[in-house]
C-alpha cells in the first residue's frame, strides 16, 4: 500500500492505495466520485476520461500512484454551483446525451479538444478527435453539434 | 399548445444530473459491509464438469464464500426461464433445456457460469477465482448457425434432437409454391444476418442487500423492466416472494434490449446476499459482457420472390435458420418467429407469404432481442430482396417499391402474416426521402466520383415495424406468458406539484421529460412542478417496462388516462368548492371554471382542497391521485424510407457514407428533439451492423471478438451527420396518435447501407459487415 495525495476538483485529497489500483478505481471506490465511469477494460471506450494536469487522460490507463501530486479534474469539478460549464450546457442544449453513461468522458474529452484545437474546431476534426470515446445512444450527430457549440461557448 | 407541452423540443429534465456526474447507476451504489462477486466462467464452449474444488479459493484472503450450482440447487433456486412458447411443426412446444444459473454437470458456452466467488474486495474475489480448480472434460462444440442442425453435429441438449429448438412454418405453402410455378420471374437471395453484441455503454450490474429484520431483498439491477424482473425472480426462480423482493432499476446506461432479460448473475447476487446476510455487488467487465450478455440477430436465410411481368410481387418464400445460442434467454423464442415472420410483408401488397424458421441451439452465448428484435432481420431480408427484384426486372429500386406499396386508402391493412397495419402513407415517405436525398441528382454525383476513381452507390430501404408492444390479447394468443399493457399513476401533492409514476423504464429515452410534457399539456401544471418516477417496484405500480418502442405508445397513453380521471374528479371537487353543478364545470389550461362565469379554481387549489376535505359531502372522496392501465387494441406500425449514399474506394474497400436521409412516420411527435436523437442513434446502430460489427466464434466455440479491440463499434469518425424528416400519419387506435421511434434507425439502416454498397460495386449482394476487406474483395471480383 502506498499513500498518495493529489488535488481533485480543487480539493486536496490523500489516500492509501495498492500499487495496482487504477486512477479510476481511486476516484470511484476510495473517493466515491462515481461520475467517472468504466465502460470497458481495454482503454477503448473513453467513459473514464478525466483531466490530469490539464490534459485528458483515460483514468483506466494510469495507476493512482502515477497521479500522485497531480491536479485532477473530473466531471464533478466542472460546474460552478448550479451554473454548468459551457460544454455541459452545450450538451444539454443540443441533446448531446441520452443514457448519460458515456457523457462524463465525452464532456471531458470535448473540453480537451477545444483546448487543443480552438473554438472554431470543425466537424471533421471533432469526429476524428472523438475517436476514443464510444457512444451507443446518440449516433454522435448531436454530440458533434454539442462539441462545436460548446467550443463557441467556451470562447465566450 | 401548453408551453413545454406536446410538440415542444423541451430540453431534458434528466440532463443536469448526467452532465454533472450525479447519475446513479447500479455500480455507483455502495453500502456499508458490501462484498464483491466475481464469476468463474467456462473457458470451454462445451464440456462436462467432472469436479469443482473450491477449497483453495475459499481459503484465499478476504473470501466470504465460493458458491456453485450444487449450493444453488440445495437452496431450491430455480433455473432461468424463457417466457414465450412457440409450437414446433411436430405439434410439441419448443424444446427448453434446463438453464441453471450456475452450471450443474455441464457447461455449454464460453462464459457459462460455473461458480461465484464473493470477497471483501473485487481484487480479492478475482485473485481467489483463479484458485477454483475445475476438471473439465471437453466435448466437440457446435458453433455454426448454418450447420448446427445437421445430423453429424454434436448434440448439446438431450431434449433437443439435432440441436433443434423448434421448426416453425407459417403460411400456406402449397398456395405459395403454386404461384412460384407460374410466375413471370423468380428473384432469389441467400443472406446472413450477422450476429451482434448489443453493447450498451454501461455494462450489466447487480447489487443485492438483505434486510433480515423485514426479510426483504433489495436488488438494484441494470434492468429495462424492474417488475418483470421481480415477477420472474419470484415466481420462477423462488428467490423471494414478490412482496419481499424490491427490484430497482436506477439510472441505466442504455439497454437496446439486452437489459430486458433475467440473467444468471442477477439471480445469484440476490440469492447470495440473503444466504450470506451481506450486501453483494457484481459489475460486468466488458469482456464478460461480450461473453455472457444475450447477443442479437444471427440468421442464415434464403428468400425468394415471385413476380409478374410488371414487377408486382405475387408471393414470397423465406427459409431461415436462427441461432438461439446455448440456452433460451428470457424472450428468445419469439424473436425469430413472431417478431420476424409477421413483419415479412413490409410495406408491400404481396398477397402470399410462406416462412419457415428453424431455431437451433449452438455452443454460443444465448441470443435474444436486440434493438428492433426480429424486425431488423425481416426488413434486411425483404429490402435486400426487393433490390434484387428491381435488378432482375430492370426497374429502378424506387419504382419497384412504388408499384408494390400498400396504397394509402387500403389502411387499416390486413397483411397475409397476421399483422393488421394501423395507418401509413408509404409513397409520401418515399417521395420525401428521395427529395431529401436528391435522388435525381445521383447520376451526376456518381459520374463526378468516377472521375476521381471512386464508386458511388445509393440505396433505399422502406421499412415497417410493429411497435408499442402489446396488446395483451394478441401476445397471449401467440404464447407469451405475460400481458403487455402499461400502467400509470398521477399523484398531486397537497402543495400542487405532481408525481407521475410510470411502469415503463427510461434508460436514455428521456421519459422524465416526454411524460412531463404530456402532463403539462393535459393538466396545465408547469413542467418544473412535475416529476416522473420509474424503475422501483417499491415506488411504482406494476408495469411491464420498456422495449419494443412501447413506452410512449402504451405507457404514455396510461398517463393520459390517469390525467383524464384527475380532471373528472377535479370537476367534482371544484363543483363542491365553487358551489356549482358538476355539469357546469369546465376544465382548460389548468383551471376549473364555472361555465359562463369568472368563478374558477386552479388545479393546484383543487389538489389542496382534495387533501383538506373539511366539509365534503357524502360520496365525494378526498385525495387527488389516480391510476390507470392501458391495453391497446393493436400494435403501432411506424414506417419510413431511408436513403443511404456511399462512396467506395475500390483500391482499399473503404466505404464512406456521404449522405444519409431518413423520413419516418412515427405519428405525432411529443418532443421532436428527443425523437430525432432516437433516429440518429438507431441509424448508427444499423450502420454499425452493416459496416463494422460482427460477432465471431471460431469452430471450437471460442469467442474471438470479445473486446472493443476486436469488435468494431461505430465511432464518431465512421459516420456522418444525418438528414431527418417525417411523413406522419394518424394511427386511429392510439389515443395520443403516437407510434414509437426507438428502433426505426436500426431497422431501416442495414438494408439502405448494403443496397448502396451493392449499387456502388454493381454486385448482387455483399454480406454484413461490409468491412473494407469484404468490400475490396467484392470490388475486385466485380471488376
Amino acid at each position: 500500500m502506498q499513500t498518495i495525495s493529489m488535488n481533485i476538483n480543487g480539493v486536496s485529497v490523500s489516500g492509501e492505495v495498492e500499487d495496482r489500483t487504477l486512477l479510476v478505481q481511486f476516484l470511484r471506490e476510495n473517493l466515491r466520485l462515481t461520475g467517472t465511469h468504466v465502460g470497458c477494460d481495454t482503454s477503448q471506450c473513453g467513459a473514464c476520461v478525466v483531466h490530469v494536469d490539464g490534459v485528458s487522460v483515460k483514468s483506466c490507463t494510469i495507476l493512482a500512484v502515477q497521479s500522485d501530486g497531480c491536479e485532477v479534474v473530473t466531471i464533478e469539478g466542472l460546474a460552478t454551483g448550479s451554473h454548468l460549464h459551457p460544454m455541459q450546457q452545450a450538451f444539454k442544449d443540443n441533446h448531446g446525451l441520452q443514457c448519460g453513461f458515456c457523457t462524463p468522458g465525452m464532456v471531458m474529452s470535448a473540453i480537451d479538444i477545444v483546448n487543443r484545437n480552438g473554438c472554431d474546431v470543425d466537424e471533421a476534426t471533432v469526429r476524428k478527435e472523438l475517436e476514443g470515446n464510444i457512444c451507443r445512444c446518440t449516433g454522435y450527430h448531436n454530440i458533434v453539434k454539442s462539441v462545436q457549440a460548446g467550443a463557441k461557448n467556451m470562447g465566450g | 399548445m401548453a408551453e413545454n407541452g406536446i410538440g415542444a423540443s423541451v430540453r431534458r429534465k434528466e440532463d443536469n444530473r448526467f452532465l454533472t456526474g450525479k447519475g446513479n447507476y447500479t455500480d455507483d451504489i455502495n453500502v456499508v459491509g458490501q462484498t464483491y462477486a466475481y464469476f468463474v466462467r467456462s473457458p470451454y464452449a462445451h464440456a462436462i464438469l467432472n469436479s469443482i474444488d473450491t477449497s483453495a479459493a475459499s481459503a484465499s484472503d478476504g473470501v466470504v464464500a465460493v458458491l456453485t450450482g450444487d449450493d444453488l440447487a440445495e437452496d431450491g433456486i430455480g433455473p432461468l426461464i424463457c417466457g414465450v412458447n412457440v409450437t414446433s411443426d411436430d405439434g410439441e412446444p419448443h424444446r427448453a433445456p434446463l438453464h441453471p444459473a450456475l452450471a450443474q454437470g455441464k457447461v455449454n458456452y464460453v462464459g457459462d457460469h460455473v461458480a461465484v466467488v464473493i470477497a471483501e474486495s473485487l481484487a480479492q474475489a478475482k485473485d481467489a477465482a483463479e484458485k477454483v480448480s475445475i476438471d473439465y472434460e471437453e466435448l466437440p462444440a457446435v458453433a455454426s448457425t448454418a450447420t448446427a442442425a445437421e445430423e453429424n453435429q454434436q448434440q448439446i441438449h438431450d431434449i433437443a434432437p439435432n440441436n433443434m429448438c423448434y421448426n416453425w412454418p407459417f403460411g400456406d405453402k402449397a398456395a405459395v409454391d403454386a404461384v412460384f410455378e407460374t410466375a413471370h420471374k423468380i428473384s432469389t437471395l441467400d443472406l446472413i444476418n450477422n450476429r451482434m453484441v448489443t453493447n450498451p455503454m454501461e455494462p450489466r450490474a447487480a447489487a443485492g442487500e438483505y434486510n433480515s429484520g423485514t426479510e426483504e431483498i433489495t436488488l438494484h439491477v441494470t434492468t429495462q423492466n424492474p417488475h418483470v424482473h421481480r415477477l420472474i425472480l419470484s415466481a420462477f426462480n423462488q428467490l423471494a416472494p414478490e412482496h419481499k423482493l424490491r427490484v430497482v432499476g436506477p439510472d441505466v446506461g442504455g439497454g437496446f434490449g439486452v437489459k430486458i432479460f433475467v440473467y444468471a448473475e442477477e439471480l445469484v447476487v440476490g440469492w447470495a446476499c440473503r444466504k450470506l446476510n451481506r450486501p453483494v455487488k457484481w459489475t460486468s467487465d466488458r469482456t464478460e459482457a461480450f461473453l455472457a450478455d444475450a447477443h442479437g440477430r444471427d440468421h442464415v436465410a434464403t428468400a425468394e420472390m415471385a413476380l409478374d411481368d410488371q414487377g408486382k410481387f405475387l408471393a414470397m418464400r423465406v427459409n431461415t435458420t436462427a441461432n438461439l445460442g446455448a440456452y433460451l434467454s428470457t424472450f428468445s423464442t419469439m424473436v425469430p418467429s413472431y417478431l420476424y415472420a409477421f413483419l415479412l410483408a413490409g410495406q408491400y401488397t404481396t398477397p402470399l407469404i410462406y416462412s419457415e424458421v428453424k431455431a437451433v441451439f449452438t455452443n454460443t452465448a444465448p441470443v435474444d432481442a436486440a434493438r428492433g428484435a426480429g424486425r431488423p432481420e425481416a426488413t434486411y431480408l425483404l429490402e435486400r430482396l426487393v433490390d434484387v427484384c428491381a435488378e432482375d426486372m430492370g426497374l429502378d429500386p424506387a419504382e419497384i417499391r412504388r408499384r408494390n406499396f400498400i396504397p394509402v386508402e387500403a389502411f387499416p391493412y390486413q397483411t397475409p402474416v397476421v399483422q393488421c397495419y394501423d395507418s401509413g402513407d408509404y409513397p409520401a415517405a418515399l417521395e420525401k426521402a428521395l427529395q431529401l436525398a436528391d435522388y435525381d441528382g445521383f447520376a451526376a454525383r456518381a459520374e463526378e466520383a468516377k472521375s476521381r476513381g471512386m464508386l458511388r452507390g445509393i440505396g433505399l430501404s422502406s421499412y415497417v415495424e410493429a411497435c408499442g408492444i402489446a396488446p395483451s390479447a394478441a401476445v397471449g394468443q401467440l404464447g407469451a406468458g405475460v400481458g403487455l399493457w402499461e400502467s400509470a399513476q398521477v399523484r398531486f401533492n397537497p402543495t400542487g406539484n405532481v408525481q407521475v409514476f410510470t411502469g415503463t423504464h427510461s434508460h436514455g429515452q428521456g421519459h422524465e421529460t416526454t411524460f412531463a410534457q404530456l402532463v403539462t399539456e393535459q393538466l396545465g401544471v408547469p413542467i418544473e412542478n412535475i416529476e416522473v418516477i420509474h424503475g422501483d417496484t417499491a415506488k411504482t405500480q406494476f408495469g411491464m417496462g420498456t422495449y419494443g418502442s412501447r413506452s410512449l405508445a402504451v405507457g404514455g397513453v396510461a398517463i393520459a388516462k390517469a390525467c383524464e380521471k384527475l380532471i373528472e374528479k377535479g370537476k367534482k371537487i371544484a363543483a363542491h368548492a365553487l358551489e356549482a353543478a358538476e355539469g357546469d364545470i369546465e376544465f382548460a389550461d389548468g383551471d376549473f371554471t364555472v361555465a359562463g362565469t369568472d368563478k374558477a379554481m386552479n388545479i393546484a387549489e383543487v389538489a389542496f382542497n382534495a387533501y383538506v376535505p373539511h366539509s365534503y359531502p357524502e360520496g365525494l372522496e378526498p385525495g387527488f391521485d389516480e391510476n390507470a392501465f392501458f391495453d391497446p387494441l393493436n400494435f403501432s406500425f411506424p414506417a419510413g424510407t431511408h436513403v443511404c449514399e456511399v462512396e467506395v474506394d475500390p483500391e482499399t474497400g473503404e466505404v464512406e457514407i456521404v449522405k444519409y436521409s431518413a423520413v419516418d412516420d412515427f405519428g405525432k411527435l411529443i418532443n421532436p428533439m428527443i425523437v430525432e436523437g432516437q433516429v440518429h442513434g438507431g441509424i448508427v446502430h444499423g450502420v454499425g451492423q452493416a459496416l463494422l460489427e460482427g460477432c465471431q466464434y471460431d469452430d471450437d466455440g471460442q469467442l474471438i471478438t470479445a473486446s472493443y479491440m476486436d469488435y468494431a463499434m461505430p465511432r464518431a469518425d465512421n459516420v456522418p451527420s444525418f438528414d431527418v424528416d417525417y411523413a406522419p400519419t394518424n394511427p386511429p387506435h392510439n389515443p395520443l396518435g403516437v407510434k414509437g421511434c426507438g428502433e426505426a434507425g436500426a431497422i431501416g439502416a442495414p438494408p439502405a447501407v448494403i443496397n448502396a454498397i451493392s449499387n456502388a460495386l454493381g454486385v448482387k449482394h455483399i454480406d454484413m459487415p461490409a468491412t473494407p476487406e469484404a468490400v475490396w474483395r467484392a470490388a475486385q471480383s466485380a471488376a
